[in-house]
């Protein structure tokens, strides 16, 4: 029996979030009993992704037939160390997420509500996790909507009005994106007359002149690059994560771009393959330009922000600069770079959203005036902000400093001396926009606001806190990260094993 | 006890005991109690190091493989023995102190003070253990942060903006450039370790070697260097204790420590002295130590004057690391001792006088000396270390740093030394002078008031010190020949 599930193990971690969404509406009635079901999904999940992660580290890739249905005919999932990682945080945080939910949800959506509140993040996360293990690419178009489709839904449930106009500039903005995508798979399609990934990967050298392969290429980067944020595409962004509920914007600040980032990856590497994407057209230049437009912008930016979730939004457009520049040198330091910085990313904006979403309950307020002097009533939260802050710059004993520490090595190696000390002076400007908050939360005399608080409740430290100490976990012991994130690296490098 | 656990434990005790001082802090004497044994534990532990060291022991421990390659790791060698024995030896001493002064002066919100003194302290000593520049920039990162609530102790508008200064220039400086120097030097040598007589010999040439040299000193923002000097002034809002162990000892001395540590065991130096990469810097260092005299001069408050004296001061040892020969660095790990001594002997002194008489003003101070002889006498003591006059210690190195310029033929910076040391007498002797032979003002009391006990024991022992190390320098030499001979 344990050996049957054993090999149906990338099925179920689509299928068993999948499944759970209708169950939430079904129970409707127990709105806890829907929480404890959803939480106990996604600890399934993460130990469905550690299993997948272990197996694939010890014996190599894994194909997985949809249904029996052989490849290239049948849908493939197929499993290899790059989307065991990013299965592995976008599970990881989904577990820390959902316990935090439960106290923070209530403060959005009306009771009765609930359980739709928790079969978008169900469907959403199916979305995810199945752009991430399939090994098709129409696959992908699909999960990618579920995905979308359940995220606008989710940003559409904030607090305030403003909520549905941001949802609703996510929906044209993620719509287009999405229509790109599909022409792109459409070209593919065209010129090779197949949809599995490797089997594209096969096909495609023979075509590699064809300028609908071009063509669809371009449109494969836009629509992903609208998915991901890439500057100038990420206006949907700052909105969309400001407004949303606190929980969904943990969430998808913390996933959402990375699965896009690595759908970018999958392309550009295992399906067109490196040598059109950097030497036929100029993607690594493009993809430079942009990555350092975005991360001095988005940290510019983010320094005048008076809304502090909005702030971490622009940190994220910045952050998103600095996978997309590893990603742009080509090489495998390059690409070890972005892959650490995806899982440090998480962890680190998951931690100072979380942060912002334990202000919010307290304080139903994230304008930094509001924010004065609540260091001092909530020491516990302002902590684990200052901590998730001082990953953000990248001090040292953090997981900010090892990523920085590999983009810069990366960029070094390949002798762009310009490019390190962008991505140190981006870290400067971290200090600035992390450290007005702090001053202000410390320092100020408390707003009307402030002098009510009282510290956060328990069932949102707790999440809050395993973040921020995997924040300095992982800053201390990189075996782990860095290790896959080197084989990962490596397996991309090489196109398909 | 073996000499690895020892080292561990010096960093970890201080680190730890931050919590069980934080949990005492209803009861101040207990709290003090937890803090004052941690600080002579330490002391016993770093002082039982002292034998091996000498001996030629050089133990090492690999704490944790951060990066492939790259290891978090200690290593003890003559130079960080010396900072080390310093930092401890007057981490104890500061304690008593504080202890006088935080509650005679009914400062709010002891117990964040004490818990980050702590943390302050492990770091200091992890930065001395350093084995590679990794490590020691790791420390050099917490110490920066943990002693910024010590900085911004007050809570004032002031403190704030003194805060975002020290913040900015350390974290900026640090990140902006020593980052960027020490990944710049993985990526050429593939190594971070400290070796003796240097990694980067060979591995890189003339012109890179001065920018990257560069990069070094300006950003270790900690030494103080003209122009990144400005948030030693701005830092003097801290608390007085702050200012004397932090800012006479644990974060200046650490810079000036990195500096001497990338001198003598990243590049070596020899091959700085073959490759003259140091020159163009050494001006910078000699001007520091002018205009950094130049301003103390002009300073009223008697905290700004030090600040400025210490800016001036470190740069001796800034210039003996650049000098590059062997006497000169001997010279430059001497003046970390000694310097320490004095520089906090005076800021003793400063705080006893803002307890007993609440003067902060050098102009008000005029036969102030009749009130409180004592503080008066040590701060003549620790004013004649500072200018290198005998019976002191300062004696010593500032004789050493001379005859380093001799030997590296930088005549002109002898005759800066010199200078300097005319500019101290002018700015530091008239204090205790004035306040001896002056006319009282109005508001000072007759009778004697001095500060409370404690500090009065603390000056003691430290103003002691400078004398102790004038007569008996033995063991702080042969610590800091060791490290000049790393030349060899």
């Amino acid at each position: 029996m344990g050996n049957v599930f054993a090999n149906d193990l990338p099925a179920l971690q689509v299928v068993v979030p999948l499944l759970s969404a209708p169950l939430c509406l079904v129970l409707a009635r127990w709105p806890r009993l829907v929480w404890a079901l959803c939480t106990a999904v996604t600890w399934a999940a993460l130990a469905i992704a550690v299993s997948l992660l272990k197996s694939v580290l010890a014996d190599g890739p894994i194909s997985y037939a949809m249904g029996g249905w052989a490849a290239p005919w049948g849908i493939e999932y197929r499993i290899d160390v790059v989307n065991a990682y990013v299965a592995l945080i976008v599970t990881g945080i989904a577990s820390v997420v959902l316990p935090y939910a439960y106290t923070s949800a209530a403060l959005y959506i009306r009771d009765d509500r609930i359980p739709l509140f928790y079969a978008l993040m169900m469907l959403c996360f199916t979305g995810l996790l199945g752009m991430t293990v399939t090994g098709d690419a129409f696959n992908v178009f699909v999960f990618l909507e579920i995905s979308s489709l359940s995220m606008y839904g989710l940003i559409s449930l904030g607090q305030d009005r403003r909520a549905l106009t941001a949802a609703f500039q996510y929906l044209v903005m993620g719509t287009i994106g999405g229509t790109f995508v599909l022409i792109g798979i459409g070209f593919l399609y065209v010129v090779t007359g197949t949809l599995n990934m490797a089997d594209l990967a096969a096909r495609l050298p023979e075509v590699t002149q064809l300028r609908t392969l071009h063509t669809a290429f371009a449109f494969l980067v836009v629509g992903i690059g609208l998915k991901l944020a890439m500057f100038p595409l990420h206006l949907w962004l700052p909105n969309a994560y400001a407004y949303a509920p606190s929980p969904a914007t943990v969430f998808i600040a913390a996933t959402a771009t990375k699965v896009a980032v690595y759908i970018l990856l999958r392309f550009v590497f295992t399906v067109i393959g490196p040598e059109i994407a950097y030497q036929d057209l100029p993607f690594g230049e493009i993809a430079m330009v942009l990555a350092v437009l975005g991360l001095l912008t988005g940290s510019f930016v983010a320094i005048f922000q008076r809304n502090i979730k909005r702030m971490l939004a622009y940190s994220s457009v910045a952050q998103i600069g600095y996978i997309l520049l590893g990603i742009s040198l080509a090489t495998v330091m390059g690409l070890e770079a972005s892959l650490l910085h995806l899982f440090n990313h998480a962890l680190m904006k998951g931690a100072l959203f979380m942060a912002m979403g334990c202000f919010f309950y307290r304080i139903r307020s994230s304008r930094i005036e509001d924010l004065a002097g609540i260091g001092r009533r909530m020491p516990w939260t302002f902590a684990a902000f200052v901590i998730g802050g001082l990953s953000l710059i990248g001090v040292p004993l953090t997981v900010g400093f090892v990523s920085k520490w590999y983009l810069v090595l990366a960029s070094l190696q390949e002798g762009y001396w310009a490019l390190a000390v962008l991505i140190l002076v981006g870290s400067l400007l971290a200090v600035i926009y992390v450290w007005r908050v702090v001053e202000a939360a410390w320092f100020a005399t408390p707003s009307a606001r402030a002098a009510e608080a009282r510290e956060a409740p328990l069932a949102m430290l707790i999440p809050m806190w395993i973040l921020v100490l995997a924040n300095l976990y992982f800053g201390i012991n990189t075996d782990l990260t860095v290790g896959v994130a080197e084989l990962a690296a490596g397996t991309l490098m090489r196109g398909l094993p | 006890m073996s000499p690895l656990g020892a080292m561990q434990l010096a960093v970890a005790l201080p680190a730890a005991a931050s919590l069980p001082i934080a949990v005492t802090g209803r009861f101040p004497n207990l709290r003090e109690a937890v803090t004052l044994i941690t600080a002579l534990a330490v002391l016993v532990l770093v002082g039982s190091e002292v034998p091996g060291v000498l001996a030629g022991d050089r133990p090492e421990i690999t704490l944790i493989e951060f990066l492939p390659g790259l290891a978090l790791m200690f290593r003890l060698e003559p130079l960080g023995m010396i900072f080390a024995l310093v930092a401890s030896f007057l981490w104890l001493v500061t304690s008593i102190y504080s202890i006088g002064y935080m509650r005679g002066h009914h400062e709010q919100n002891q117990t964040r003070f004490y818990v980050c003194f702590a943390i302050s302290i492990a770091s200091a000593l992890g930065v001395a253990f350093a084995g590679n520049m990794l490590t020691l920039f790791t420390a050099y990162e917490v110490l920066s942060i943990s002693t910024y609530p010590l900085v911004t102790h007050a809570g004032t508008e002031e403190a704030r903006r003194a805060g975002r200064v020290y913040l900015g220039i350390l974290l900026g400086t640090s990140i902006g450039f020593q980052l960027l120097a020490i990944l710049w030097t993985w990526n050429i040598t593939g190594s971070l370790d400290f070796r003796e007589g240097g990694l980067l010999a060979g591995q890189i040439d003339g012109p890179a070697a001065a920018v990257l040299l560069a990069l070094y000193v300006f950003g270790i923002g900690k030494a103080a260097v003209m122009p990144f000097h400005r948030w030693l002034p701005a830092a003097m809002v801290a608390p007085t204790p702050v200012s004397a162990l932090l800012h006479a000892v644990a974060v200046v001395k650490s810079g000036v420590f990195a500096i001497l540590k990338v001198c003598v065991y990243l590049f070596g130096l020899d091959f700085l002295t073959s490759t003259g990469a140091s020159d163009w810097l050494l001006y910078f260092a000699g001007a520091t130590i002018l205009v950094g005299s130049l301003v103390a001069m002009r300073k009223d408050n008697l905290k700004a004057r030090l600040a400025y004296s210490t800016i001036s001061q470190l740069s001796y040892i800034v210039a003996g690391a650049l000098l590059a020969s062997s006497l000169a660095a001997t010279g430059a790990a001497m003046h970390i001792a000694m310097h320490a001594f004095g520089k906090i002997t005076l800021f003793f002194c400063a705080g006893a006088i803002l307890v007993a008489a609440h003067k902060t003003e050098i102009s008000q101070m005029d036969g102030l000396g009749r009130a409180m002889p004592l503080t008066f006498a040590a701060f003549f003591i620790g004013s004649l270390s500072i200018i290198g006059l005998p019976p002191t210690g300062g004696t010593w190195s500032k004789f050493y740093l001379a005859m380093g310029a001799l030997e590296a033929g930088q005549f002109w910076m002898l005759i800066v030394l010199m200078v300097s040391s005319v500019l101290n007498i002018v700015y530091l002797l008239p204090i205790p002078i004035r306040a001896f032979l002056a006319r009282p003002a109005e508001d000072v009391p007759d009778k004697v008031k001095e500060a409370p006990l404690p500090c009065l024991i603390a000056i003691g022992v430290t103003s002691l010190g400078c004398l102790v190390l004038f007569f008996y320098p033995d063991l702080l030499y042969q610590l800091a020949r060791l490290v000049g001979a790393g030349a060899g």
